[in-house]
């Protein structure tokens, strides 16, 4: 078989297999919707009644919606690295290892899952925009734009949250990392308030943050009437190539923890 | 003379300072039982993980089903199945889903899967239990359902660490039945290390005994009681007069707490 042609299916039987585990136990998905659910109820709507955050002609809540979402999915993604170390505590990883699936495909396909879980907090984040009066955008196109971007998005985070895995290896030290990373990630982005009202450093650090690039072009899609600030091919250029680097990144370090 | 399927040549690792595994040199026929023999922390499972192609080795080198561990680590994996010490079937999969992931991986032909599938059940007796839950699975269930997604694309050669540590000695000689029959339809090599000495001397053709990172003793179990001279010694003798006292045995906390961890799950 062709090199590419089994790469891509390994990464989708890889897919499968997280995907599956799903099948049999869906709390998680429900437990996933909680926390977008919060922020955008009691965060959006105080800070929203405050009228502290200037943002131009869209309303904050508006604003913050595909901030909300951005963000839900980096706080899932962020933590799953500590599945890849339970399956290493386990076998599962070492089996993994052992059977000739490339190494990409296996953090790839990883990645694919945690994408393709992360569209219950979509389901939820527009649910509750809709309930809150939020000018979305329907339109098919920019839907379905919203939903690759989230794939992606999660595929990134949580390569790199397998990355760390990697190399930290141990769960107490994952968790300490973890929360370590989550915050300064949120906060120096353009998720609940513009760029424009940050300090020229932080402005300098959101640039060079993936999350900002993941929020402005959710901002453009799930918004009518919105445009991105970055230009839309140049997000979903850093996103891609970001998750690619992290990618072959991981595929390289991946191979340690069985060792 | 049978065919060599796995050989070993001077194969060293090195942790840091730490000799794991030193300069080990053997050669297994195909079809054969080879037990590796040591107490916890001899170098056994440093010595499968680099078989495995899991952890390159510092030097020496090991060629499986003809292909080098270093330089074709990938058609090494294709020829080779592995059931590792912990527990390495996914819980919240059905025992079907774990071996329908498993023939894909390997590449089954998609129109051979289901009947491949249902034969690896079959044979390892877990038909009735094909669509439960692994989470719902005995400790003698799980392994065999191991053994089975580790041989769905028959290996030539099958690395077993400790595959009977944790389970009690009904199930432990089910699995072992099981693995007996393996060898004799499919000729698979079984290599697997384990410290129950009855098993080795059960169902071993050869035995390896390691201590620091060394083979102190190869040959049948027959060969190494003679190995001390006189009559009358039995295998036991033999591990204690190789393998050290116990007084130097044991492991390291890392290699405890896993082994404690995997007989929690599997018990």
């Amino acid at each position: 078989m062709r090199p590419l042609t089994s790469f891509i299916e390994k990464t989708f039987v890889i897919t499968e297999f997280e995907l599956r585990k799903l099948r049999h136990d869906v709390t998680e998905l429900i437990t996933r919707a909680l926390q977008p659910a919060l922020w955008l109820v009691i965060f959006g709507q105080v800070f929203s009644r405050s009228g502290a955050m200037h943002t131009g002609n869209i309303p904050y809540l508006d604003f913050i919606a595909p901030g909300i979402l951005a963000q839900s999915v980096l706080f899932v993604a962020i933590f799953y690295g500590i599945n890849v170390i339970w399956e290493r505590d386990l076998g599962i990883v070492q089996k993994f290892l052992a059977s000739p699936t490339p190494r990409g495909a296996l953090v790839l396909g990883k990645g694919f899952s945690a994408g393709i879980r992360t569209l219950s907090q979509t389901a939820v984040v527009y649910g509750l925009s809709l309930l809150l009066g939020v000018k979305l955008n329907w339109r098919p196109l920019a839907l379905l734009n919203v939903v690759v971007i989230v794939v992606l998005a999660a595929t990134l985070f949580s390569t790199f949250s397998l990355i760390i895995a990697c190399i930290v290896k141990t769960r107490e030290r994952f968790m300490g990392v973890g929360q370590v990373l989550t915050m300064p990630l949120f906060f120096a982005s353009n998720a609940i308030y513009p760029t424009a009202i940050m300090p020229g450093w932080l402005k300098t650090i959101s640039h060079l943050n993936p999350l900002t690039y993941v929020v402005d072009a959710l901002r453009t899609f799930m918004l009518a009437g919105s445009t991105s600030s970055f230009g839309l091919s140049h997000d979903y250029a850093v996103i891609l190539l970001t998750m690619v680097i992290l990618v072959f990144i991981g595929a390289r370090l991946y191979p340690r923890l069985a060792s | 003379m049978s065919e060599i399927v796995l050989e070993i040549k001077a194969l060293t690792r090195r942790f840091g300072a730490f000799t794991a595994v030193d300069a080990l040199t053997l050669s297994v026929n195909a079809g054969e039982v080879f037990g590796l023999l040591g107490s916890n922390g001899a170098g056994k499972t440093t010595t499968i993980k680099m078989l495995t192609t899991l952890l390159s080795p510092s030097s020496g080198e090991a060629r499986v089903a003809g292909f080098s561990i270093t330089t074709h680590a990938v058609d090494v994996r294709r020829a080779i199945g592995y059931v590792p010490q912990a527990v390495s079937v996914d819980g919240s999969l059905t025992g079907y889903e774990n071996l329908l992931i498993f023939a894909k991986l390997y590449d089954l032909p998609r129109r051979e899967q289901q009947a491949r599938i249902g034969e690896a059940l079959d044979f390892m007796g877990l038909t009735a239990d094909g669509g439960r839950l692994v989470g719902e699975y005995s400790g003698g269930m799980v392994r065999r359902l191991e053994i089975a997604q580790s041989t769905l694309h028959r290996p030539q050669v099958l690395f077993l660490d400790e595959p009977t540590v944790g389970l009690d000695p009904i199930a432990r000689d089910a699995v072992w039945k099981h693995l007996v029959d393996l060898r004799a339809n499919y000729g698979t090599t079984l290599f697997f290390t384990t410290h129950y000495l009855e098993e080795a001397e059960s169902y071993c053709d050869r035995i390896a005994i390691m201590h620091m990172g060394k083979v102190d003793a190869l040959g049948t179990c027959k060969e190494l009681e003679a190995s001390l001279g006189g009559s009358g010694h039995t295998l036991n003798e033999v591990f204690v007069h190789y393998a050290g006292s116990a007084l130097d045995s044991g492991g390291t906390f890392r290699d405890v707490s896993a082994e404690r961890a995997t007989a929690q799950r599997l018990g």
